[in-house]
């Protein structure tokens, strides 16, 4: 059978998971997705790890902020009510468990609840941001992936072969 | 209050010396002091070691250079630590091809570090890395049966920090998400400098309004340039 990816089906099935009042931190990417399936009735407050509670849809063009940008640097909004901190007082919120969910890309993931997102050793080497923080820190640790990398090969592995991200601390994964 | 002087971006630029090592604010490029970024590339100091968030931007395929990355294409790092480089495709060919060490570290612990090297702090115990290549080398200590890492603090020579506003005294006001590491790097260098969009007087920022008390501030450089 051939293997059609459908990240849609990934971000619709995370969606329905939040109910109001919980805090949610969406990470870059597939994860980033998963705000536009929430529920209009379900009031959700949106954390950003550079620095904002409230976090609110991306501006209309010709309306952005350069001072108020999302964790990948796009332009973003805040919601009425919402506010803005310094790093240091948002990973406070992050490992302080006052996070409760975080939503993640992968590059593998694993039985044990091993997460490894941030580097391929030699090759593609991004970092791993605020992602280790949000994985020990959030309540719920949701990893968000398709299935299978291009070359067929599972993202889903008994045991991880990438340095890891997170040590038994994936709670759910979401797959296609 | 002490008056700071108002200082010109070369100015400040001339103040790194070879082999200091720098503390940048911004979070990939919003909130950097993009004027003295632009004026320090201009001096072209070498053998620095950069402490920042991330590398901001250097996109092969546009071209497109934003922030620190500008610094990183002219190669004036020895050593770059900063919590994420994907944006930036010229600090990731320089530290495969070793010729930048770059050290990662988790974006909450580095905020940490800064914000230890400014407290007086000997380092904090965190739970983050436990069991991951980070932990390599570093020392875990038992608390009531949770393992944490013992992470060190770290100051740096000089810290080049940006404001929406401040006052002559060196009080500063943040805007939006452009505060983020600014505040505890305004705390963890000898020497302090921040470029600001707006200059007031003394007295015309509310004292309940200031985000960064002036007396770790030493200069003032007016914002010409702003991403």
């Amino acid at each position: 059978m051939e293997y059609i990816p459908n990240k849609e089906i990934i971000a619709k099935r995370i969606a329905r998971i939040f109910k109001t009042g919980e805090v949610v931190n969406l990470g870059i990417g597939l994860p980033t997705m998963v705000e536009k399936y929430i529920a209009p009735d379900i009031n959700i407050v949106l954390q950003s790890e550079n620095g904002i509670m409230g976090l609110g849809p991306a501006p209309a063009k010709g309306s952005e902020d350069r001072d108020i940008t999302d964790a990948g640097g796009s332009p973003a909004s805040i919601r009425a009510g919402g506010c803005f901190f310094a790093s240091s007082v948002s990973f406070s919120i992050i490992r302080g468990g006052h996070v409760d969910y975080t939503v993640l890309g992968v590059l593998e993931v694993d039985q044990d609840g091993n997460l490894a997102n941030y580097k391929v050793p030699g090759k593609m080497v991004p970092g791993m941001g605020g992602a280790m923080d949000l994985t020990i820190g959030a309540r719920v640790v949701i990893a968000a992936t398709l299935h299978f990398l291009p070359s067929g090969a599972s993202r889903l592995k008994r045991h991880c072969t990438l340095p890891l991200t997170a040590v038994h601390q994936v709670n759910i994964i979401v797959t296609d | 209050m002490i008056v700071k002087p108002i200082i010109s971006a070369a100015d400040a630029a001339g103040r790194i010396k070879e082999g200091n090592t720098i503390m940048i604010g911004g979070f990939l490029g919003c909130g950097a002091p993009h004027t003295i970024i632009l004026a320090l590339k201009e001096k072209g100091t070498k053998n620095l070691t950069l402490i920042c968030n991330d590398t901001a931007i250097h996109n092969f395929k546009t071209g497109q250079v934003s922030g620190v990355g500008h610094l990183v294409k002219n190669k004036m790092f020895r050593k770059i630590i900063a919590s994420h480089i994907g944006t930036n495709q010229e600090t990731q060919r320089q530290m495969n091809a070793g010729e930048t060490e770059v050290e990662l570290v988790p974006q909450g612990t580095l905020a940490e570090q800064i914000r230890s090297g400014g407290a007086g702090l000997g380092g904090f115990l965190t739970p983050t890395g436990i069991g991951t290549e980070i932990a390599t080398g570093k020392k875990i200590i038992m608390v009531e049966h949770n393992s944490f890492l013992l992470e060190l603090p770290i100051t740096a020579d000089v810290a080049l920090i940006k404001a929406k506003k401040a006052d002559k005294a060196g009080n500063l006001v943040f805007n939006g998400t452009a505060r983020n590491f600014n505040p505890v790097m305004a705390a963890a260098a000898a020497l302090v400098i921040a470029e600001v969009e707006e200059i007031v007087e003394i007295g015309e920022i509310d004292p309940n309004e200031v985000q960064t008390p002036s007396i770790f501030i030493d200069f003032l450089v007016k914002a010409e340039q702003l991403e």
